[in-house]
């Protein structure tokens, strides 16, 4: 935009707040049954199931770590292998002093020891993959993330610890805020509310 | 996910997600007030809780390390024992004894999460916290043993002046390895169990400097349904990845001796008996901790008599796993008919001749016979005598280390090499205080976070009271319960 941020409150969604996991998962069947495809809910416990209700499904980690494994694991065996019988690199374009490899006979053993070099290559599969699995995941999630406008529902206050927080975003296609108030009133909520955010969703 | 009941006696007492909150957040947010009983002491104030005692006794032997690290730095690793023939003393023993504590923490969180044992969900988080302490103090030996730690960063592969490169085939560089990815993983494991914990945390905190200091390390994370998919997707599979490298590491350990020819240290016994002594002493060093902090900080109904049974159970058996190793030792020395190893055996065992052969009758009496105390389910159950039982495995363990490494080394091959081995009050001052590092850091971490998972304690709980609503007309209910005890073991 020409002239700065747009920084007036705009709707985020409407949250309604449940006391226990059940009534929850029930309550995102009937939103999903209703239409309603952007949502998402918040717990203070993984709610197996509730990905399932919404229909919402994300498998993209595992293929992630896989890669990372291999990686490490190529990693681990280039390095090896080139450290003891390379080719010298010292004079490419890299040009780095001490970038040359350096044959050792130990014990008349191959200079590329393949069992021997077994356990550092395995370790850096677990190390890479380890990593993968770690920053993948925050990547994926968008943590860290400080803030986020489904914080400003006074009820996400205890969502962290005995509280079901049901969200209906508003970048649902059929989004009305109007209609969405009323039909979650109806799903034996605590309460619902309306959540406006500034930030520039 | 898991549709087999869990045993409702690992939760006692009533419970909700509040009141978990409640008992395990508090001991962070609100130490003053809640949960630290008061003993009387000569000083009003001072010393006057069990928290306040033992991180007392942690930082005095922090300081003993401190001292004994300046003065290894500033003398040179003469101070210590360590002569020839003995290159490797007290510094390699503590060394693998430390490693092996670490490697409870990492089955109860890796191992158990994988076999869907719900037990490991009040007691993981402690243990994996001791795994990372443990780690820190076992890295600090070979360290130091260099004799000149600041050069440290010559074992890892790094393009240099004098274009060298480490030995890869040598197990010494497989243990730099094994260690440091050891550390990290554990490290990153630890810190996503903590992640939701935080989230708690910094939403129950009344203090500003505790809701930013918990928000940050809480990532911002709002238990969001998608990012617990990803999340239990991601935990597992660190799991999963967890499992092998533990193996690994023990065994990588256990190769620094099995793969030299030393008598004694060639057995081709050592890697499994090795990760079964480390998960032994590990369950040790978990119930030695867990005994106290669960009736100081009245955690009682979180860590069960159940909890305490089944580690003693875990105990046992890897108890007598490493017993078996023993037996193997001797009939390796025996059955393969090489003289040296039939000498360092008999230099072990025989009580009239062999100057060392105290501390392999002291291993046999503190580490194979005194752990078969917890067959019985009596004696399991009595908290003094599974504590002594656990500080025996402990020695045990040690001592275990000390017959194998220094003992082995004191007379080789060639008699004219012959010599003893004897600590000197440096090694004696670094031992005790990487034991004060460890109560210290482990003291901290109960003061500054969450010493249960408080989300896999709701889980628990979820699980229990789901289990409850759906358990009318469940015929094979009880046997299913059954089932879970068992494969406790």
């Amino acid at each position: 935009m020409s002239h700065g941020r747009d920084t007036s409150p705009k709707p985020y969604g409407v949250v309604a707040e449940f006391d226990n996991a059940d009534s929850l998962l029930e309550a995102a069947k009937k939103v999903r049954e209703a239409g309603y495809r952007d949502m998402d809910a918040y717990t203070p416990l993984p709610v197996h199931g509730l990905t399932d209700v919404m229909e919402w499904q994300d498998d993209k980690l595992g293929w992630v770590v896989f890669f990372h494994g291999i990686g490490g694991f190529m990693l681990g065996y280039v390095l090896e292998w080139w450290t003891s019988n390379g080719p010298d690199i010292s004079s490419t374009a890299l040009q780095v002093n001490g970038l040359l490899p350096y044959p050792m006979n130990v014990g008349g053993k191959p200079e590329f020891s393949l069992p021997a070099f077994f356990p550092p290559a395995f370790e850096l599969t677990i190390l890479l993959a380890a990593f993968g699995a770690v920053f993948g995941m925050l990547a994926f999630n968008g943590l860290p993330k400080p803030h986020h406008p489904v914080l400003n529902a006074t009820s996400m206050a205890r969502a962290s610890s005995d509280r079901y927080v049901l969200c209906v975003e508003a970048t649902d296609p059929r989004y009305d805020e109007d209609e969405i108030y009323g039909f979650m009133q109806g799903l034996d909520a605590l309460s619902v509310e309306r959540v406006m955010t500034t930030e520039g969703y | 996910m898991a549709d087999t009941p869990v045993d409702k006696e690992l939760l006692v007492g009533e419970h909700t997600n509040a009141s978990l909150d409640a008992t395990i957040g508090d001991i962070v947010l609100n130490p003053a007030t809640h949960n630290e009983p008061k003993v009387k002491t000569p000083i009003p104030g001072l010393f006057s809780s069990p928290w306040q005692i033992m991180f007392g006794i942690g930082f005095v032997f922090v300081n003993v390390l401190l001292l004994s690290i300046t003065m290894l730095v500033w003398n040179g690793i003469g101070i210590w024992g360590n002569n020839q023939p003995v290159g490797w003393g007290f510094d390699i023993v503590n060394f693998v004894w430390w490693i092996g504590i670490g490697h409870a923490g990492t089955l109860i969180s890796a191992v158990l999460l994988l076999l869907r044992q719900k037990w490991r969900n009040s007691i993981n988080r402690m243990a994996e916290a001791m795994t990372i302490f443990a780690v820190m103090c076992a890295g600090l030996y070979p360290l130091l043993h260099t004799g000149r730690p600041w050069l440290a960063y010559w074992m890892f592969p790094y393009p240099n002046w004098l274009a060298m490169w480490p030995q890869f085939r040598s197990p010494l560089i497989w243990d730099v390895f094994a260690v440091s990815t050891y550390a990290t993983v554990s490290i990153l494991f630890w810190f996503v169990g903590l992640i939701p914990d935080f989230a708690t945390l910094r939403d129950r905190a009344k203090s500003r400097f505790a809701q930013v200091a918990f928000g940050l390390v809480s990532l911002g994370w709002r238990g969001s349904a998608k990012h617990w998919y990803r999340y239990e997707h991601a935990s597992i599979i660190l799991a999963g990845l967890s499992t092998p490298l533990v193996l690994s590491v023990h065994t990588v350990v256990s190769f620094d001796f099995a793969m030299g020819i030393v008598p004694g240290w060639n057995v081709t016994i050592f890697p499994p008996y090795f990760v079964a002594g480390a998960v032994f002493a590990g369950f040790a060093m978990v119930l030695t901790f867990a005994i106290p902090l669960r009736k100081w900080y009245k955690l009682e109904g979180l860590i069960t008599m159940k909890h305490i049974d089944w580690m003693a159970k875990v105990m046992l058996a890897t108890g007598l796993i490493v017993f078996y190793g023993y037996f193997c030792e001797v009939f390796y020395a025996y059955y393969s008919g090489v003289p040296a190893e039939t000498a360092l055996l008999h230099n072990r065992i025989r009580i009239l001749d062999a100057p060392y052969s105290w501390a392999f009758w002291v291993l046999i009496l503190t580490n194979g016979l005194i752990p078969q105390l917890m067959w019985s389910p009596k004696l399991r159950r009595n908290l003094p005598v599974l504590f002594a039982v656990c500080t025996s495995v402990s020695i045990g363990m040690w001592f275990e280390r000390y017959v194998i490494i220094p003992i082995s080394l004191t007379r080789d091959y060639v008699p004219g090499a012959f010599g003893f081995y004897t600590p000197t009050l440096w090694d004696f001052a670094m031992f005790a205080g990487t034991i004060g590092l460890f109560l210290f850091l482990m003291f901290l971490f109960v003061r500054f976070l969450p010493l249960i998972n408080i989300f896999e304690m709701k889980e628990l709980l979820h699980q229990i009271e789901h289990d409850e609503k759906h358990s009318n007309g469940h015929a094979g209910n009880g046997k299913l319960v059954a089932t879970t005890e068992e494969s406790g073991q």
